[in-house]
């Protein structure tokens, strides 16, 4: 629906503008990871404090995104894909974006810090840093590695969720952030493939550009290579078991298989059959890692009847 | 006496000030869950100086 107040300048923004600038669909898969991280730690929380970690860990992630169109406004307003966010679109000024976002991270870390504990607060707060500073102010712009260094940050939650149960951070919470981390470069890569993106007209360096298409289809091969003794090493651990490690086994074969079609293929062959594969390797890449962190849950959760676990 | 109606701008911002409002008054409701949880967790009030916390129940 057109406003015409978008263009006079009095418009007012609406509860659900500033919600968007959360990025909620973001926020799901961090509010997913960091219950898991959670759960999944040998101590147990009150289900009110687990509750209100989650929640604040989510904020702290809806901070960040918030940060991010601050900064990147003027990239979005350029790419057809991002040109309706709040603040491309009128509907936020950039300053309201920035107020929101330092409010709701200087919140979301000191409430998270309260209610569990000073590691965990603090981790939000350089995930909350390395996102906004480090990737989007920083790198972001200048090396077409951004989806590395941005995966980083997305991996953070189940740390988070960990160290906010147990109070450490364990070997299992640093496999599950490289879980996350390795998985990130060939989830996008392969979005990258499919999607006629205009990052080049936003100035932004995407490998796809940079580096062509073939090196592009390399890099999802060697990522999701070095992804899979992340994903099997974990069921080794404490959080680990027999079920997770089956369901580990299939998916991670499944997801080097596609990966090696990725690279064997050549754009004839992607534009012959619209990308077939590529797209269904990235919807894959979805399960995957739903399916993986489900797996962790269930081990934990036979745990609690006598089961799971090694 | 009646009342002037609320002007346009008011009524804007009518949703996101609701909004707002819900959100403050979780916000609250869930700081007192927590105190609640904490207090009767035994938690004690000390200050992080990276020694352990003294526990009340020293009957052992």
């Amino acid at each position: 629906m057109a406003d015409t107040n978008l263009l006079d300048g009095t418009h007012e923004p609406q509860f659900g503008d500033f919600v968007e600038l959360l990025k909620p669909r973001v926020m799901s898969l961090v509010v997913f990871t960091a219950m898991v991280g959670l759960l999944v730690a040998p101590t147990g929380l009150h289900p009110v404090v687990a509750f209100s970690a989650i929640l604040f860990i989510a904020l702290g992630g809806g901070a960040s995104g918030a940060l991010n169109m601050w900064w990147d406004a003027d990239i979005d307003a350029k790419m057809r894909r991002t040109s309706s966010r709040p603040i491309p679109s009128g509907r936020v000024t950039e300053g309201e974006a920035l107020g929101l976002g330092i409010a709701l991270s200087g919140i979301s870390v000191v409430m998270l810090g309260l209610a569990t504990n000073v590691l965990s607060g603090a981790l939000l707060a350089v995930t909350i840093f390395f996102y906004v500073v480090i990737y989007s102010v920083w790198l972001k712009r200048i090396t077409p590695q951004n989806i590395v260094i941005g995966g980083a940050a997305g991996a953070f939650p189940p740390m988070i969720g960990w160290a906010a149960a147990t109070g450490h951070v364990g070997i299992e919470a640093i496999l599950m952030f490289m879980l996350v981390f390795m998985w990130t470069p060939p989830h996008f890569w392969a979005l990258a493939l499919f999607m006629k993106s205009d990052y080049a007209d936003a100035g932004v360096p995407m490998l796809t550009e940079t580096h062509g298409r073939k090196a592009t289809r390399a890099h999802i091969w060697w990522y999701t290579v070095a992804l899979a003794p992340f994903a099997i090493g974990a069921g080794f651990t404490t959080i680990g078991g027999p079920t997770y490690m089956v369901v580990a086994v299939i998916l991670n074969i499944k997801f080097l298989l596609g990966a090696w079609h990725i690279w064997h293929r050549d754009e004839v062959m992607a534009e012959a059959d619209k990308y077939k594969t590529e797209k269904a390797f990235f919807r894959f890449s979805l399960l995957y890692l739903f399916v993986l962190f489900g797996a962790f849950l269930l081990e934990a959760a036979l745990k609690s009847f006598g089961l799971g676990g090694w | 006496m009646t009342f002037r109606p609320p002007h346009e701008m008011h009524q804007k911002r009518f949703s996101r000030n609701l909004g707002l409002g819900l959100v403050l008054a979780a916000f609250v409701a869930l700081v007192f869950a927590l105190t609640v949880v904490k207090v009767t967790q035994g938690d004690v009030m000390h200050k992080d100086d990276g020694k352990p916390a003294v526990q009340l129940e020293s009957g052992t």
